[in-house]
């Protein structure tokens, strides 16, 4: 078990190095930085003192090995555009993202759940198939575009919801949030639900299929015969067995929700990290770039070892197995 | 001793089914009339929307039913440099049909030799083969495809590498699934005891009883392909302005959608979404039918 435990930690361990090895030299092709940073008509003196300042003279290797160094020590570097250090930088988008990827998610569970236990409930109903239909179309149709879509109808036409920002916020130990303030909740709204769509679809497919079997089982059919009506079994039963696998899913897809933010707030100049990577891939803004890519694989690759782990703590036979 | 031991399965008895489903029929034609349109594009389409000397500024962001300077009606408008609409949607199409068939192809080729192998080789290289395509398809497909995309940079081949990349674990992963299941069978050691090279045994006896679920996910892939290809080129991480797929028509659209001219971008939308759609109602029904389980 022990050995188990220490193997799978070394194997992340592993994964983040090769990572921030592909990463950085990924990274270190595109563009010269140095036509950012420096005015075309900066005199060759100048040039020189500032390629020696970031250290863009270096081989690569060398560059690697330094900014690994400076990795750990808590040091990420200074943003070439910003020119601030890039944890303060991304320390100062995460909230944003945070608190969209957070709502997202729990108006995806609220909506979704009680939406996919109806379908698996009554999968015969014109509602539920009208559900599970929907439920295809927010999984094959791009996020993008419904973002485009609910900018049109809502922004545009309707012309009662903000198209984008992220309206006031309200500082709260110390980070300013948009979700404690009125215009700031409204600026909320389309992103939070433009991002929600896709898990929502996901939530309702796991919880309909989870119904539909649960309500095949000896338990509901006792619950049944015992006389405890509908709503009961429904709320105490079906729920809580249905529950494992989502809450799975919500803890494993609050990743990818982070992720998939970058398009939503794109769309919506929401100013979160999403939006400062699309920033600085197009101003090369590299110490950026390669903090957000090796966050978002540290951030995967935690919540991957995590349940590994639960996995093998609560299934005997993975901890023999290896995990494989 | 050859692959035709496999069971037969007529053809004809697959299409007697597939016609029995309306909306996979409609789906299937929906599709042939796209790919049809894409390739005929320059024969179809009112104007060579890239050549510049066929666009006049005065017919600049006109609505859909406008009678430009060229005499004949702009049906779905036309955009901020006066190109009509719908011939850059046909143009649009051919692009973004091409990268996803292109990247659904090459995924599908290294795909399903790199499965294929690892179930016939088995041991360690199988071992390690698998856990690098979990370890791959824990992240989602579209952080891939987004940050390859952005390390390098902007240009068709790059944005193929980009999409291969974040899709080729679901090909290895099925076609290993599949060729696992073929390794054992009597076929394959007959074949084995002549003996047969590996490779001539992997591609001519193991793969072709692999294809039909590696089709399905094929279509599935292509859909997906072509997505993720609008999505990157909306965010301009993907293909460049000079290759204007639909996911550019839409992006380039965007910022004249809050001024109220919806068409620029919502029109390339509603062809973008009608394909892939399309796609996926196809690649259902083709899965349904060749599910075994699902078979009364």
């Amino acid at each position: 078990m022990i050995a188990f435990i220490v193997r799978r930690i070394w194997q992340a361990m592993l994964v983040m190095l090769v990572m921030s090895m592909l990463v950085f030299l990924g990274v270190f092709v595109i563009g010269n930085p140095v036509d950012v940073l420096i005015s075309p008509d900066a005199t060759q003196e100048i040039r020189q003192r500032v390629i020696a300042q970031y250290g863009l003279d270096l081989p690569v290797w060398q560059q690697y090995l330094h900014f690994m160094n400076s990795l750990l020590h808590g040091d990420l570097g200074r943003s070439f555009v910003y020119n601030m250090p890039v944890s303060e930088l991304i320390a100062s988008r995460l909230p944003a993202t945070m608190e969209l990827a957070v709502i997202a998610i729990l108006l995806a569970s609220v909506v979704g759940i009680p939406l996919g236990v109806y379908a698996g409930y009554k999968p015969d109903s014109w509602l539920s198939k009208a559900i599970m239909a929907l439920s295809i179309l927010g999984f094959s149709v791009p996020t993008f575009w419904i973002g485009l879509m609910l900018i049109m109808v809502f922004a545009v036409q309707l012309g009662i919801m903000p198209a984008g920002g992220r309206g006031e916020t309200v500082t709260l130990f110390g980070v300013p949030w948009s979700f404690l303030t009125p215009t700031g909740l409204h600026h909320l709204a389309l992103p939070a639900i433009n991002l929600s769509l896709f898990k929502m679809s996901m939530m309702i497919r796991l919880a309909a299929s989870g119904t539909r079997e649960v309500m095949l089982t000896d338990t509901i059919k006792f619950a049944r015969a015992a006389g405890i009506d509908e709503h009961t079994i429904l709320r105490k039963h079906v729920l809580r067995l249905i529950s494992i696998p989502l809450v799975t899913v919500f803890g494993l897809e609050l990743g990818s929700t982070i992720a998939f933010a970058v398009v939503t707030e794109t769309i919506y100049s929401w100013p979160g990290l999403g939006k400062l990577i699309i920033d600085s891939i197009t101003s090369l803004d590299r110490p950026v770039m390669v903090a957000y890519l090796m966050l978002v694989s540290l951030l995967f690759i935690t919540i991957n070892l995590a349940v590994d782990l639960a996995y093998a703590v609560l299934d005997p036979r993975m901890r023999k197995g290896g995990g494989k | 001793m050859t692959a035709t031991l496999s069971k037969p399965r007529t053809s004809f008895g697959f299409w007697a089914e597939f016609c029995r489903h309306p909306a996979a029929v409609a789906a299937a034609v929906a599709v042939v009339a796209i790919i049809v349109l894409a390739v005929f594009a320059p024969l179809i389409a009112p104007q060579d929307p890239y050549d510049l000397s066929n666009l006049v500024l005065r017919d600049a962001r006109k609505a859909p039913g406008y009678v430009g300077q060229g005499g004949y009606i702009h049906i779905l408008g036309t955009d901020s440099q006066g190109r009509d609409l719908f011939s850059a949607i046909l143009y649009g199409l051919r692009i973004s049909l091409q990268m996803g068939l292109v990247a659904g192809a090459i995924a599908f080729t290294i795909g399903a030799l790199v499965g294929s192998t690892a179930a016939y080789v088995g041991g360690r290289f199988e071992a390690f083969v698998m856990r690098l395509v979990d370890l791959q398809l824990s992240f989602p497909a579209i952080l891939l495809a987004f940050v390859v995309a952005a390390l390098l940079g902007q240009g068709k081949s790059q944005l193929i590498v980009a999409l291969v990349f974040s899709q080729y674990a679901y090909f290895v992963r099925t076609a290993h699934g599949a060729a696992s299941a073929e390794r054992h069978k009597d076929y394959v050691e007959a074949a084995l005891s002549v003996p047969m090279s590996g490779w001539f045994v992997v591609t001519r006896h193991i793969l072709p009883n692999a294809l039909p679920p590696l089709i399905v996910v094929a279509t599935v892939q292509v859909a997906s392909a072509i997505s993720l290809e609008a999505t990157l080129s909306f965010l301009g991480v993907g293909l460049p302005p000079t290759e204007p797929s639909l996911g550019m028509l839409i992006s380039t659209g965007f910022q004249y959608l809050l001024s109220g001219r919806y068409w620029i971008s919502i029109y390339p939308g509603v062809a973008l979404i009608v394909l892939i759609m399309a796609i996926n109602i196809v690649g259902d029904q083709v899965r349904d039918q060749l599910n075994p389980r699902l078979k009364k």
